[in-house]
C-alpha cells in the first residue's frame, strides 16, 4: 500500500500542477470581476509559447554542447509569460476597455488560443523535419525536470517531495503568495471590492480598470505557467496538438471547488489530478466503458461543492457578487 | 459662528448624451451650515454633487475648495480635498466588514487594528453606533448609511455631502441621524443634504439651494421662507401642495385577510398571522419599516408567494360570492374573474420589461388573447396611446423603450396598464419612490380616482405623512406582525413611528 502511495501521489501531483497553475490564475482574475472563459486558450497559448522560444533557442545553437539549460529556461519562461500575457491583455482590452460580454470573449478565445497552439504547433513539427506528429525539446525539458538536490539519497521523502522540477514548487508559492495577498494586504482588500462591488470600489478612488487589467493580465500569466509546465515538465518536452485536452476546464472547475480560495488550490489541485488519474489505478479489466466512467470524477466532485456551497448559501463562499459584468462609471 | 466658503461652483455645466443634466450652475457650500440642495428628480441635485465627489467630470465651469482652484477628476482626489458623499444607493461591498469598508481605497500598509480603534474614537466623538468587525450584509439600512458616514469621517471629510439620506429611514432614525448632522455643523464642518422633501429642509437646513431643470434657480434662507415658495421655484409654477382626502363612498369589504402567514426561501418568518380587511371606494395604507413584510403581503395577496396558513377571501360585488385566493396563482385568480392590479416595488424588475417599447410592455398582461397563436397587437397598440395621452408620458412614440424614460414615466406607463385593467383591488408598493413632486402628485390623483370608482386601494408607502394625509386607514406592520389599525384622518406620525418598531407601539420602561 505504502509503495502504491509512493507512487500514485507523484504522478497525482504532476497531474495537478497544471490545474493548480490555471486554478490560481484564474481565482485572482475572477476575483477582479472577470469571468475569464478564455484559460483554456491562454493555457494552451502559454505552453506554445514556450515551446516555440525553446525550439528556436535549441535550433539556433551550432551545437548540441552549447546547450545552456539556464538560458533555455529562462528564454522559455520569458516566452510563455509573453504570450500569455498578450492573451490576458487581448481579454481586457475587449472587456474592460470594449466592455464586449465576458462569456463570448472568453470562449472565442479558447478556440482562438487551440486553434492558434495547433496552427504553430503543426509549423514547427514541420520545420523540425520530424517524420513523427510530435515535437521533442528533450534537452530543455531537462533542465525544467531537474528535481530538487538529494531527491534521490533521502528516500521516500525525496520521491515524495524533492522529485519535481522547479516550476512544481512555484505553483505551490504562487498560489500561497496570491492567498496571501487576497487576505492581508490592502491591495487584495482592494481587488476584492473591485470583483464585489465596482461602483463602490470606484467612489472609494480605486481605479477599477487598473485593477482588472493588473489581476487578468497576472492571472493569465500564472495560468500560461501552467500550460509551460505541462508541456515541458509532465510531457517531458514533447508536443503534440491537442494533448493537452481539457486541463483548461478542468482549472476552472476547481475555482469553483476551491470557493475562490488559492491556498485550498494546492492540496484541491492535488486531489483533481490524483481523481484524473483515478481511471488507471482502478481494475476495471477491458470495460472501456467504466473507465470513461472513472474520467468523470472530477467534475462530478465540482458539481457536488457547487451544490453544498449553494446550499450552505455563506455570502463568504459565494463567487465575487460582479463577476462576468462590465463597469462602465457613467451608466445610468 | 465661523461660515467661510467652502466650496465655490461656478458656472457648471454636464451633459450626458441628449440629455443637458446641469447648466451653468453656481453655488457656494458654507462651513458651519447646512445646506439643503432642492429639486425634482432630473433636476440635476446629484449629478451636480457628483461633480463635487469626483464621479464625474464637468464639461465646462470651475470648482474652488477653501479659495483654490480645484480640479476634482476622481474620487480619491475629492477626499484629499476633505470632500465626502454619502450617496442615495450606499457604496459599500456586501461581503466585507464595517472596517474593511471605512479603509476601502485608502493607501499605506492594510492595519485593521489601529483602524478599528480610530473608528470607535470617532464614533464616540459624534454619537455613533457601530460594530466595526459586522459584515454588511448583516446590516440593516440605517446601520450601513451609519458606515457610509463614519466612512467619509474617517477619511477627514469637512465637507460632507448626502444624498436623500432619510429615504430608508423610520422617523426616530432620521431625528436621530438629524441630532448627529447638527452636531457635525456645530463642529464647523460644511453639510449639503440632497432631498426632495420639504419639511426635512424646513427643520434640518439653514439655507436652501433649489435646482430646476439642471439649472440653479436660487439661494433661500429657510427661516424667511416657507413650503409653498420652495414648491413653487422647485417646480417653476404654482402647485397645489394639499393631498385630496374624498369621503369614501359606501365602501363594502372586498378583500378578507385572515392569519396570513408566510415565510421567504430562507425559511424565514415574514407575516405572522396578518389579519385586515380591504374596503371598496377606501385607500388602505400600509406603513412599516422596509422588509417588515409589506412586499410579501402584496405578493402573497396577488399569488406570487407561496403561503403557510391564512386565507385570502375576495368578495366580488358583482356576484355577491366569497371567492378563496388562498395557493392561486395569479393566472388562476385571473381566470376566476377576479381582478387585482399589483403595481410592484421594483417596476423594471417585475412590472415592466426595460428593453421592450410601451406597447409591447401592455402586452404582458394581454398576449393571451389574440386569436390561434397569433398576438393581438392592435388593442394593445390603441391602449398605449391611451395611457400616454390621459397620463401626460412625455415620450417619443410607443416605440420608444420602456427603460429609456425617466422614472415617474416609467411608473405611469406601469401604473396606466394595471388601472387599464379596470381593477376591483389595486395593490402599489411604493409608487412614488424617486419620483418627484409632479409625478408624485399624479400618482395621487389617480388613487384617489380608482377609489371614487369604488376600487379597493392598497398603498404600502414609505412617506408617514403622505400616508396620513392621502389613506383613510393605516395598517403598520412590525416585522410581520399587523402593529396595529389606525384612522389615517386622525393618525399621529409619532404614534405610527413608535408601532413601526414595536408591535403596539407601546414604551416599556424607556
Amino acid at each position: 500500500m505504502f509503495d502504491f502511495l509512493l507512487t500514485f501521489i507523484p504522478r497525482a501531483i504532476v497531474q495537478g500542477i497544471p490545474l493548480l497553475y490555471g486554478s490560481t490564475g484564474e481565482t485572482l482574475t475572477e476575483k477582479s470581476g472577470n469571468l475569464n472563459l478564455g484559460i483554456p486558450g491562454i493555457m494552451y497559448v502559454g505552453a506554445i509559447s514556450g515551446v516555440i522560444g525553446s525550439f528556436f533557442y535549441e535550433s539556433s545553437l551550432p551545437s548540441p554542447e552549447a546547450f545552456s539549460g539556464f538560458l533555455a529556461v529562462l528564454i522559455t519562461l520569458c516566452a510563455t509569460l509573453l504570450g500569455s500575457l498578450l492573451m490576458g491583455l487581448l481579454y481586457c482590452f475587449l472587456t474592460v476597455t470594449l466592455r464586449a460580454n465576458q462569456n463570448v470573449t472568453g470562449l472565442a478565445m479558447t478556440t482562438f488560443g487551440v486553434g492558434f497552439g495547433n496552427f504553430f504547433g503543426g509549423s514547427l513539427i514541420k520545420l523540425s523535419g520530424n517524420n513523427m506528429p510530435y515535437l521533442a525539446l528533450t534537452n530543455t525539458s531537462m533542465a525544467f525536470r531537474a528535481p530538487m538536490p538529494g531527491a534521490n539519497t533521502t528516500g521516500w521523502f525525496g520521491s515524495l517531495f524533492l522529485s519535481y522540477g522547479f516550476l512544481a514548487y512555484l505553483a505551490v508559492i504562487l498560489s500561497l503568495i496570491a492567498a496571501f495577498v487576497l487576505k492581508k494586504t490592502r491591495i487584495g482588500l482592494h481587488l476584492r471590492a473591485v470583483g464585489e462591488n465596482p461602483a463602490t470600489a470606484d467612489a472609494a478612488g480605486i481605479n477599477v480598470a487598473r485593477y482588472k487589467y493588473a489581476a487578468t493580465c497576472i492571472g493569465s500569466m500564472i495560468a500560461g505557467l501552467g500550460g509551460l509546465y505541462y508541456v515541458m515538465d509532465y510531457a517531458s518536452g514533447i508536443w503534440s496538438n491537442n494533448a493537452f485536452g481539457d486541463r483548461g476546464w478542468l482549472a476552472i472547475a476547481l475555482v469553483i471547488f476551491t470557493i475562490w480560495r488559492p491556498n485550498l488550490g494546492i492540496l484541491s489541485s492535488f486531489l483533481f489530478g490524483g481523481l484524473y488519474i483515478l481511471h488507471m489505478y482502478i481494475p476495471t479489466g477491458m470495460d472501456l466503458t467504466v473507465k470513461e466512467l472513472y474520467k468523470m470524477a472530477p467534475y462530478v466532485v465540482t458539481i457536488i461543492v457547487l451544490i453544498i456551497s449553494s446550499i450552505r448559501n455563506r455570502r463568504e463562499n459565494q463567487p465575487p457578487a460582479s463577476l462576468g459584468l462590465s463597469y462602465f462609471r457613467e451608466e445610468r | 459662528m465661523n461660515t467661510s466658503v467652502a466650496v465655490e461652483m461656478r458656472n457648471i455645466s454636464k451633459r450626458f448624451g441628449t440629455v443637458q443634466a446641469n447648466q451653468d450652475v453656481s453655488l457656494d457650500i458654507r462651513r458651519g451650515e447646512i445646506l439643503a440642495l432642492l429639486g425634482e428628480n432630473g433636476s440635476g441635485k446629484t449629478t451636480l454633487m457628483n461633480m463635487l465627489a469626483g464621479i464625474y467630470f464637468p464639461d465646462s465651469g470651475t470648482i474652488s475648495v477653501n479659495g483654490e482652484p480645484a480640479v476634482i477628476a476622481s474620487p480619491k482626489e475629492a477626499f484629499e480635498l476633505g470632500i465626502g458623499m454619502i450617496h442615495q444607493h450606499f457604496k459599500l461591498v456586501d461581503v466585507l466588514s464595517a472596517a474593511e469598508n471605512i479603509v476601502l481605497g485608502l493607501e499605506g500598509k492594510l492595519d485593521l487594528k489601529s483602524a478599528v480603534k480610530k473608528i470607535r474614537e470617532i464614533c464616540d466623538a459624534y454619537g455613533f453606533d457601530v460594530n466595526p468587525s459586522q459584515k454588511i450584509y448583516d446590516m440593516s439600512v440605517s446601520q450601513k448609511q451609519t458606515v457610509e458616514i463614519v466612512k467619509v469621517l474617517y477619511r477627514g471629510a469637512d465637507i460632507l455631502i448626502l444624498d436623500e439620506p432619510t429615504a430608508v429611514l423610520t422617523p426616530q432614525e432620521t431625528d436621530k441621524l438629524f441630532a448627529v448632522l447638527r452636531n457635525m455643523r456645530d463642529d464647523g464642518k460644511a453639510i449639503v443634504i440632497i432631498t426632495h422633501k420639504l419639511n426635512e429642509v424646513q427643520t434640518l437646513s439653514d439655507k436652501v439651494a433649489v435646482l430646476r431643470g439642471g439649472r440653479y434657480i436660487g439661494t433661500l434662507i429657510t427661516k424667511d421662507t416657507n413650503a409653498q415658495e420652495m414648491t413653487d421655484m422647485m417646480v417653476g409654477r404654482a402647485v397645489s401642495l394639499n393631498i385630496d382626502r374624498p369621503d369614501p363612498v359606501d365602501p363594502q369589504l372586498r378583500l378578507e385577510i385572515r392569519d396570513l402567514t408566510v415565510r421567504n426561501e430562507e425559511g424565514l418568518l415574514k407575516l405572522d398571522h396578518v389579519s385586515f380587511d380591504a374596503n371598496s371606494g377606501e385607500i388602505l395604507g400600509i406603513a412599516g419599516i422596509s422588509g417588515a413584510g409589506q412586499k410579501e403581503l402584496l405578493e402573497a395577496i396577488y399569488g406570487l408567494q407561496g403561503t403557510e396558513e391564512g386565507t385570502v377571501i375576495f368578495h366580488d360585488p358583482e356576484t355577491n360570492k366569497a371567492i378563496d385566493l388562498k395557493y392561486k396563482t395569479p393566472m388562476q385568480i385571473r381566470q376566476l374573474g377576479v381582478s387585482l392590479s399589483f403595481v410592484p416595488e421594483d417596476r423594471l424588475g417585475m412590472g415592466l420589461v426595460g428593453s421592450m417599447d410601451i406597447t409591447d410592455n401592455m402586452m404582458l398582461r394581454s398576449y393571451r388573447s389574440g386569436p390561434h397563436g397569433f398576438l393581438n397587437r392592435k388593442a394593445p397598440k390603441s391602449m398605449a396611446r391611451w395611457i400616454i395621452r390621459e397620463l401626460e408620458i412625455s415620450t417619443p412614440g410607443t416605440t420608444t423603450p420602456v427603460r429609456r424614460l425617466s422614472g415617474g414615466n416609467v411608473q405611469k406607463v406601469l401604473v396606466g396598464r394595471e388601472i387599464a385593467q379596470t381593477p376591483k383591488v389595486l395593490m402599489m408598493a411604493y409608487p412614488v419612490r424617486g419620483l418627484d413632486i409632479n409625478s408624485s402628485y399624479t400618482i395621487y390623483q389617480l388613487m384617489n380616482l380608482q377609489k371614487e370608482k369604488g376600487v379597493a386601494v392598497i398603498f404600502v408607502g414609505e412617506d408617514l405623512d403622505v400616508l396620513m394625509e392621502l389613506c383613510d386607514r393605516i395598517l403598520v406592520l412590525c416585522a410581520g406582525k399587523v402593529s396595529g389599525m389606525v384612522d389615517g384622518r386622525k393618525a399621529d406620525k409619532q404614534k405610527i413611528g413608535m408601532m413601526m418598531t414595536r408591535v403596539g407601539g407601546e414604551q416599556d420602561g424607556e
